[in-house]
């Protein structure tokens, strides 16, 4: 890697080649603001957020999408950089309505953080509304163009990161909308409902319906799990507000999923809330109804009728299923349950369905 | 699977066979899809013109069990044309000359015969999978749940064998479990055969270990009933009492009303649950269970990856965590065991007495978890099995197997062969999915059908039909869709109404004792 070396920020640096002057900030501790950029995924330079200076380069340059080269000189904080970022992040705010008051996304949204960073007390361009109604007609995901910016990110989860191709960029210029096949509700469209086109998103134009007016980023305590549902083990990363999961997001480097998920994953996780769960042991009566019980009472009568059993007709005649989908330990003193104390092998599980 | 998710990125081509990876384990199939899309090829074997189709290099619909056939025809070629890792099967497999012997027998053309794949299309199919080296072969249930099922295996594991594709990153024999943790139910021991970490019970030294660890004089040493065994046992009277713990088997197992007769006639059936399901209406006692996020443990994913699984509130009324019920019946049956919590039971028993799971502890795991084996505390986990060739029990063996027919074929009343599976919107018997909502994306069953056959028939999209098999009948709506060819029906078994397993056939691997839910004979009629 000889000579790959440039200057940034004033000190010198080494680089790989192919990387692009964003990564290389990266690799150096400095931070540059993106808002269209997607780790992965190929670079649009769509936002100009990320400009940086580059000596003896005509414009100010896209860092997402420009490759870093020997012997270049480059400023990311220089006064016509931050003068330009701020002018770009009054143009967005000018179009829309990013009014934070009662945004999902307020605390964790990066159109925001770029207003503050910039000092950005005062709004100086008309504000142009957008005219396109709320996408809501399902039961998980909102859409409001009037916090979009297009930016893509959603597109480009849809497009390169899931593969799923059901959102795309449609019409042209102040028409422009991030559409679902020819414009149509999601819930008639190729779209699956993955949802990794919220969680791309930067700002509140995306949004878990379901997860609405229940918490804020700032209220919300994140715990990393793994989901519930197939053999891959995605790990998720569940936003708790007051022992209640409110929403679920994939952990962004996690292994096995670097931060995907499917349906399943990321809105099948309320279940346990649902008014149906067992809450008490059950035995049932002569008449073949259910009656409630305590523990001792139903783990006693259990227990004495094994004991029966065992006296009467041998260990093999009890056997037992354990379960696939609760943890290893439960399975595990499942197994020793029937080894140890019953004294049979007859434990088994849903292993080869 | 003897490799790992993070592989699929780095793949040059893949082999699927038998899994709808995109419905099943959707994150799977997009690190998949990525590959292709950056040039790595696909070969997919299913009958169903899945999804992935799209993405197909090419796609053989071969006929429903007839794998076998399929691929004794592709190393028939491999072999004829001298396309195998001749090295790799001298240094690191023994048995070739009987492999040989059998697959000499299936020429393209008799394997076309049998699978509906052109002999031509065969032979391109196994110079494709010979021009490159890793190829990483992924399969699911379309590969074992036929009465031919440990066969399937064998064919999958000679192929990737003959190729020298074993042993290497992206490379492997990648079968994607289907449920969350039944990695790890097999792992802890929840089999008949083996304790935690698949040390044999019928093995004196292996018992020993464990009578010394748990306390017991005496540690049983015959292999235990696999779960088909258990539900005839209910009938016959071997099995007096059965204790299920979270599982629907009145839905999930083949032939319904045969299940429901079997469950009826348990003299006593115990269930673990966290809702009342079909099952559970059988129970004498059921227990009160802990859910997903209510405690703490571990999960181990498909590829053997054992991760942490956080609580986050308490079960809800008196609901127990499962652990605690289990040792709670010890106790009463004059056992006191120490472990107290998952995080205890793991540290404390699982990673003493499971020598591949040594070196996981919960501290270690706290962030991505590890894959085992995984032998010691300074070690990071194993990514990829078989490295260097080297197999567990020295060389890898290759094992030739005959294709036999699934045991129900159409025939004049029952014209169409059943097919099943998982739909993506839903999971099992929707005691989860149907109470989060996604009943909105996918509300009932429907009988999936060939335009073709849906025109002879006179049968719309959304009408309802009815399917009957030899053993029962259910009137759903018909899906008619170009996924699925000429003479098939597909369905899943998420929803009571419609479920398959109406209709499916009790038949099972002899050895494994799968059910053949991939295969019976059912007749279309319009109502």
């Amino acid at each position: 890697m000889d000579g790959y070396v440039l200057t940034l920020n004033g000190k010198q640096v080494a680089f790989q080649p192919g990387q692009t002057i964003l990564e290389v900030a990266a690799d150096n501790g400095i931070t540059i603001p993106t808002l269209c950029h997607l780790k992965g995924c190929t670079p649009t330079g769509a936002c100009r957020i990320c400009l940086v200076e580059v000596t003896g380069a005509r414009s100010l340059m896209a860092s997402c999408s420009t490759p870093a080269e020997k012997g270049m000189t480059v400023d990311t904080e220089s006064e016509r950089v931050h003068r330009t970022r701020k002018l770009t992040t009054e143009f967005l705010l000018a179009s829309g309505r990013h009014n934070c008051i009662t945004c999902e996304r307020s605390g964790a949204c990066t159109l925001q953080d770029l207003a503050y960073k910039y000092g950005i007390d005062k709004l100086r361009f008309e504000n142009t509304p957008q005219p396109f109604e709320n996408e809501d007609m399902n039961p998980f995901i909102i859409r409001d163009y009037s916090r979009c910016i297009l930016c893509g990110r959603c597109v480009q989860a849809c497009q390169e990161v899931q593969v799923n191709r059901a959102i795309t960029f449609g019409y042209r210029g102040p028409h422009a909308k991030i559409v679902a096949g020819p414009d149509v509700r999601y819930d008639q469209s190729e779209c699956v409902f993955c949802g990794q086109c919220m969680q791309a998103c930067p700002v509140g134009a995306l949004v878990e319906k379901k997860a609405k007016f229940t918490g804020r980023a700032k209220e919300l305590e994140k715990v990393r799990t793994t989901c519930p549902y197939c053999g891959v083990g995605c790990q998720l990363m569940l936003h708790v507000k007051e022992g209640k999961i409110t929403k679920v997001t994939g952990v962004e480097e996690g292994s096995p999923n670097k931060g995907r998920l499917c349906v399943k994953g990321r809105f099948g996780y309320d279940f346990i809330y649902s008014g149906d769960r067992l809450k008490t042991p059950l035995i049932r009566e002569k008449n073949g109804e259910f009656r409630e019980a305590s523990w001792d009472e139903a783990l006693d009568l259990v227990a004495n009728k094994l004991k029966e059993i065992i006296r009467k007709d041998g260990p093999d005649a009890i056997a037992g299923v354990s379960c696939a989908r609760s943890i290893n330990e439960d399975s595990y003193q499942m197994q020793k349950l029937f080894r140890a104390a019953i004294g049979t092998n007859n434990i088994d599980h849903c292993a080869r369905t | 699977m003897t490799n790992s998710f993070g592989e699929f990125a780095h793949a040059k081509m893949f082999l699927v066979i038998g899994s709808n990876m995109t419905e099943a384990h959707p994150v799977a199939a997009t690190f998949l899809k990525n590959a292709v899309m950056d040039g790595a090829k696909l070969i997919l074997v299913d009958p169903r013109k899945q999804p992935l189709a799209d993405f197909a290099t090419i796609h053989a619909p071969i006929r429903v069990g007839s794998d076998i056939a399929f691929i004794n025809g592709l190393m028939n070629v491999l072999i004829t044309e001298d396309l195998y890792d001749r090295d790799f099967v001298e240094k690191s497999c023994e048995g070739f000359d009987e492999l040989k012997s059998k697959v000499m027998e299936y020429t393209p053309e008799k394997a076309s015969e049998i699978s509906g794949i052109p002999a031509d299309r065969i032979r391109e199919i196994a110079r494709t999978l010979a021009s490159v080296k890793p190829v990483m072969c992924c399969y699911t249930l379309g590969i074992t749940e036929h009465t031919c099922g440990r066969n399937n295996v064998l064919s999958v594991a000679n192929l990737q064998m003959l190729l020298g594709n074993m042993g290497l990153e992206s490379g492997g024999v990648n079968p994607l479990r289907g449920q969350n943790n039944v990695q790890g139910a097999c792992d802890m021991g929840a089999l008949p055969n083996v304790f935690p970490g698949y040390q044999q019970v019928a093995n004196a030294d292996a018992r020993a270990k464990f009578e010394k660890a748990w306390g017991v004089e005496k540690l049983p040493e015959k292999p235990g009933l696999m779960i088909p065994q258990m539900m005839e046992g209910l009938v016959d009277g071997k099995v007096k009492a059965l204790w299920i713990f979270g599982e629907n088997l009145a839905n999930t197992e083949p032939d319904i009303r045969k299940v429901e007769h079997e469950l009826a006639s348990a003299e006593f059936l115990v269930c673990n649950d966290i809702f009342p399901t079909e099952t559970t209406r059988f129970a004498h006692v059921v227990f009160p269970a802990a859910a997903w996020s209510e405690d703490d443990g571990t999960f181990t994913s498909s590829e053997r990856r054992v991760s942490r699984v956080r609580k986050v509130s308490t079960p809800p009324g008196q609901s127990r965590p499962n652990w605690w019920i289990f040792k709670e019946i010890a106790k009463r049956m004059g056992h006191e065991w120490a472990s107290g919590s998952g995080p205890e039971l793991w540290d404390n028993e699982v990673s003493v007495l499971a020598p591949a799971m040594a070196g996981i502890k919960y501290r270690r795991i706290e962030q991505d978890g590890l894959q085992w084996p995984c032998p010691n505390e300074e070690h990071p986990g194993t990514p990829v099995l078989h490295k260097g060739g080297v197999f567990t029990s020295g060389k890898g063996r290759l094992t030739p197997v005959d294709w036999t027919p699934p045991a129900e074929v159409p025939d004049a009343e029952y014209p169409f062969v059943l097919s099943t599976g998982r739909r993506l919107y839903h999971y099992h018997t929707r005691t989860q999915t149907g109470r989060s909502g996604l009943n909105y994306l996918l509300p009932e069953e429907t009988a999936d059908m060939s335009p073709e056959d849906a025109l002879a028939l006179g049968i719309k999209h959304n009408e309802v039909v009815r399917v009957r098999s030899r053993r029962g009948e259910v009137k759903v709506k018909a899906n008619v869709t170009e996924q699925v060819p000429k003479g098939m029906v597909w369905m899943a078994f998420h929803f009571r109404e419609g479920n398959a397993n109406w209709l499916t056939n009790a038949v099972f691997d002899p050895f494994t004792q799968t059910a053949e839910y991939k295969a019976c004979a059912v007749a279309v009629e319009k109502i």
